[in-house]
Parts: structure tokens; sequence; C-alpha cells
């Protein structure tokens, strides 16, 4: 099988990144379209493509920018998320680096289709190649007239502001964003309100993933049939995916949804590292439940096959883990990094993350017992389901629990035997 | 004496104070700024950033959100702070390898500064290259796909 490029079809051009190539390949055609349309019209294209947002929760696009209420005398906000940092997860950042242009675009839409004038661009603070590769686009995009003030004639004005994180995970979460663009702690708001009732400086806001802006201009240039034609009834479009882990060609690749697990593997990603036999795979970034290699055999990257597997598209990333591997290791690991991740306002979360890492850790040295096992079967059953205000301990037990239930015979191998671990993989 | 920035950095800020609707905003890339001036934040350099942003910001506000975020280093780190990601996908490509190989060659534990002054070694969680690992963070630049061979010739050209 071969890829399906449409956000990234010039992604390897040494130039992609600058505003002349783009322009030479219909780029912001989509925006100049946009600019003569009516902000409900914009609205109802993005709804009728059916495209969901790619940063993790899937929800509607179109349907989000609706929820902006027209006629009340506050202002508005756009807000692109590019804090991207879940592990497994590294898509948008060759968008940011590659395909600046792109986005803003897909930001001068959606700033148009719900009327806001000003608009953020959030990125991770550790991407600093984005960092200026985005700015530079910025900058580039002021110069041409298409940010700023009656953007090409058309009596609108947006203006794009790049804002960089500090290296919080949960800053990915919308409204602990919101309250970092705010220049506070990194922790996420009870909804509701919701953002697009009271977000940014308690006013109307949108935040959308970079590949979901990314998509937008496509929309709008060729129109909704067309997109809403590729991949899957309720999962239509294209999408990134980034492949890390066991496999020969890890990398970020677009196909469309609904695509087999195993063509993306196999065909894509070259098959697995040194023809090792696939153990799992994490379908979605670490905090969706793994897939057995069986149960691999028949998923389609699609929100509907995923949820039949009883596990979830998420964000994208795909994490092929080959025979081997001591998943006691990984799962600790990454428990690890929920633990440091916890912004450590709900105690399900502050405490919980922190006793699974501790846990996780007592049964990869050895010196855990069948009691430890059971308790966090036990305890990760109070972190999940709504009993915080975001979903980062619902992520860690994601990143857990399934895990154990599935592979229970090597945690239980290592509860009294250090010797049972595995090596750490190949690679170096 | 009190901390005071530079003309550039001094200049930054005024853009900054105009770009937000609340200049409270200003916060994170102040704090920025400062790493930048001095390799990390301290108290005299939050003081003056909480001065220049003006009341109602109080410098324990500004301490309330560099404690909150791991990208500011909160003490002096070495010439070229190293920070390899020990994350689950990198673990898989061997990032555990390529620690106790840094370390050996810099004579420090994880967490550690050689006595020169010259480098940090770190491990911190995801820094979003998954694919392209094990990896490191040296100060600004990140370095993928690595082997000991490559990993010693970076540090080679480093020092």
């Amino acid at each position: 099988m071969a890829e399906m490029k449409i956000l990234t079809k010039y992604i390897d051009d040494p130039r992609s990144n600058e505003l002349e190539f783009y322009e030479s390949v219909h780029g912001y055609d989509g925006m100049k379209k946009a600019l003569q349309m009516a902000p409900e019209e914009i609205v109802d294209v993005v709804k009728k493509s059916g495209l969901r947002g790619r940063g993790g929760a899937g929800f509607p696009t179109g349907l989000k920018w609706s929820f902006i209420p027209k006629d009340i005398p506050k202002p508005k906000y756009l807000i692109c998320n590019a804090d991207e940092g879940e592990p497994g997860t590294f898509k948008d950042r060759k968008l940011i680096e590659n395909l600046p242009h792109q986005i803003i675009e897909g930001m001068i839409i959606g700033a148009k289709a719900i009327g806001a004038n000003k608009g953020f661009f959030y990125i991770r603070g550790e991407f600093n190649k984005g960092i200026d590769s985005m700015q530079k686009a910025i900058d580039e995009a002021y110069a041409k007239g298409y940010l700023g003030k009656n953007i090409q004639g058309s009596g609108f004005d947006f203006d794009l502001v790049l804002y960089a994180g500090a290296g919080a995970y949960i800053c990915g979460e919308e409204t602990a964003l919101i309250n970092s663009l705010e220049g506070r702690r990194g922790h996420p708001r009870l909804k509701p309100p919701f953002p697009a009732v009271s977000g940014l400086y308690r006013c109307p806001t949108v935040v959308n993933n970079v590949e979901t802006f990314s998509t937008v201009p496509h929309i709008i240039d060729k129109g909704a049939d067309w997109y809403s034609k590729i991949g899957t009834e309720k999962s239509p479009g294209t999408r990134l995916f980034s492949v890390s882990g066991h496999v020969k060609r890890p990398g970020v690749y677009e196909i469309p949804l609904g695509t087999p697990l195993m063509d993306l593997i196999n065909d894509l990603c070259g098959g697995m590292l040194d023809d090792m036999p696939l153990k799992a795979v994490i379908p979605g970034g670490s905090s969706v439940p793994i897939l057995t290699a069986e149960e691999c055999k028949t998923a389609n990257m699609d929100f509907e096959s995923m949820a039949a597997h009883k596990t979830m598209l998420g964000s994208g990333a795909v994490i092929v883990i080959g025979e081997g591997t001591d998943l006691v290791e990984t799962t600790y690991r990454f428990a690890r990094f929920y633990a440091h991740e916890s912004c450590g306002q709900c105690t399900p979360c502050r405490e919980g993350t922190h006793w699974v890492r501790d846990l996780l850790h007592k049964i990869r040295e050895g010196e855990g017992t069948s009691a430890d096992l059971d308790l966090i079967l036990s305890l990760s059953r109070n972190m999940e389901g709504g009993t915080t205000i975001c979903p980062l301990s619902d992520a860690c037990v994601g990143a857990v629990r399934p895990t154990i239930l599935k592979f229970k015979h090597e945690f239980e191998a290592r509860l009294k035997d250090k010797s049972a671990q595995q090596p750490a993989g190949t690679g170096v | 004496m009190s901390y005071r920035f530079s003309p550039e950095s001094e200049s930054r800020l005024n853009k900054l104070l105009e770009m937000f609707p609340d200049k409270r905003s200003v916060i994170l890339p102040g704090l920025y700024l400062l790493q930048k001036e001095l390799g990390y934040v301290d108290r005299e350099g939050m003081e003056a950033l909480a001065e220049k942003i003006g009341s109602p910001i109080s410098l324990a506000q500004i301490y309330g959100v560099a404690t909150f975020y791991t990208l500011y280093n909160k003490k002096p780190v070495g010439k070229f702070h190293i920070q390899i990601c020990g994350t689950s996908s990198c673990y898989m490509r061997g990032n555990d390898k390529l620690e106790k190989h840094l370390c050996s060659k810099l004579g420090i534990e994880t967490g550690g500064t050689t006595p020169d002054k010259k480098f940090t070694l770190e491990e911190v969680e995801c820094l979003g290259a998954c694919g392209y690992a094990p990896m490191v963070q040296i100060n600004e630049t990140y370095y993928e796909n690595l082997t000991f061979e490559k990993m010693d010739q970076i540090l080679k050209d480093l020092n």
C-alpha cells in the first residue's frame, strides 16, 4: 500500500516551509475562498466534511466551531494547540517544522468562521526548530498581508501570536493550555463553562490541534464531499500516524482512516525491526489500551474499529512492541511519565499516579507481591471515570491496567524474581 | 543588587506587554528571556520580572509559575545541558544503554554536572521524538537516531 498524502504532499521538499513555495502549490487558495464566504457557510462545510479533531478526543470540528456564541460583545479567540507531548506522538512537530503556512492558513479560516480577530499558536517550548519555523512563517504572512488588518481587502482582521509553553504535558489539555497562556500554572479548569463560552481571558475560545487546522484549507478548497468520501463513513479523511518502536522505518505516515493496522506496520514501516515477532501495539498514544498481536490482525485505523477493540485512536501514535520487550519496564516508564506530569490538583490523580508508579517500581525490582498487583488494579478504578477535573488520571489507567490484564503472566513472573526481566529491546 | 535585563530583553519585554490583553501572560515568555540570559531563573531575576510586569503581579506569582514548569532551570546547569529522553519508546530503542554510556563518558551520574561545569546530564520525560529514538536534547538542539559513535562525535564537537 502507499500513503495518501493530502496534508503532507510537499512535506519532504526542502522549501516546504517557505511562503513562495507554499503559494506555488496552491497554498492560501482555501483562505482566499473562505474570506469570500459567510462564517456560517465555512462552519457548514467543515461540519459536512465530517472532520473530527486530530488532537486525541476526536470531537467534530465544525460542531465545536458552531458552539461559539455569535452576538456577544466580548472578543473571541482562536488557539492552535501545538503542545504535542504524549509518549509516542510526534506528528504535529513535522507539520510545524515543514508546513507552517498550512497551519496559519487553517487558523485564518477558523478565525473567520468563529469571528476571532486574535489567535495564539501555543507551541511546546522544547520545539525550538518549530518555534523558529513558525515565527518565520508568521512574519512572512504578515509581510504578504495574509495576517493583520483587512486581509486581502476582505475587511477581516486577524492577528496571530506565537506563545511557547514551558515543558508541562498537562498544557496539552485545552483548559490547562488556556491557563498557561494567561500566565498561570497549567491547571485544568472545571467544565462547564466550556471554552466556547468562557475560555481565554474569560472570552469565547476555540482550541484545535495542529493537524486539524492543517486539514481545514484542503476541505475549503476542494469541498466537503471530496473530503468525506475519503476514509470511512464515521471517520472521514486521512490521518497522520506517528509510528515508533520496533519497526524498520519509524516515522510519520498519512493514510486514509480505516486502513488495517498491519498494513501500516508491514507495508509502510517495512515490517518489524530485525524481523522480530510482534508482541503488542499501543495504537493511539501511551494513554490508550494496548492491543495484543492477535488483536492487531483485525484492527483498522479508524474510530469505530478501535472502539470495537476497546481501545482508541487517540493522538495517532502507534507504538509497536516486539517480542522480547520487557512490558513491566515499559509500563513502569509510562506510569512514571503520568506521575511526573500530574498537575496535582485532584487527589485521585496526584496520589494515584504516584502510587501506581511506586508499586510498579517495586514489582520491577522483583520485590512486589500479588497483593501489589491487585492493589494497582483496585486503586486504578478510583482514578477514572470523572473523579478528576481532566483525563490525565484516566490516561495513566489506560497505560497501565489493560497491559497488566492482557500480559498478567509477565507481571506475575516478576513478582519475586528480578531475573525474569527481559532485555531492553534493540537499538543504539 | 537587583537584576537588570539586557537592553535587548528589555525591548522584547516591552513588546510582549503590548501583545496580550492581560499582561500576566508575559510571565512565561519573561521567565524564558531570563533563562536565556542567566542559564536559569533566580530570585533576583524573578523580582526584576515582577517589577517589569507591574502590579498586581508579585514575585510569589512568578515563583509559583516558574516552579510548575520543567523548562525553567531553578539552579545553574552546565554550559551544555544534555537531556536524555527516558520514556518508553526511547527505552525500547536503547535509551538506557545510551544513558549509561553518557554517564561513563562524562564521569558523572544522571542529574550531575561535570567538575568543569561543561556538561549537565538529566533524564527527562517525553521530548516528542519517539520515532527517532534514542535521542537527546542539548541546549536548544535535538540529536536523534543516536548510536554510541554518533554521541561520542557530538560530545567531541562540543568540547
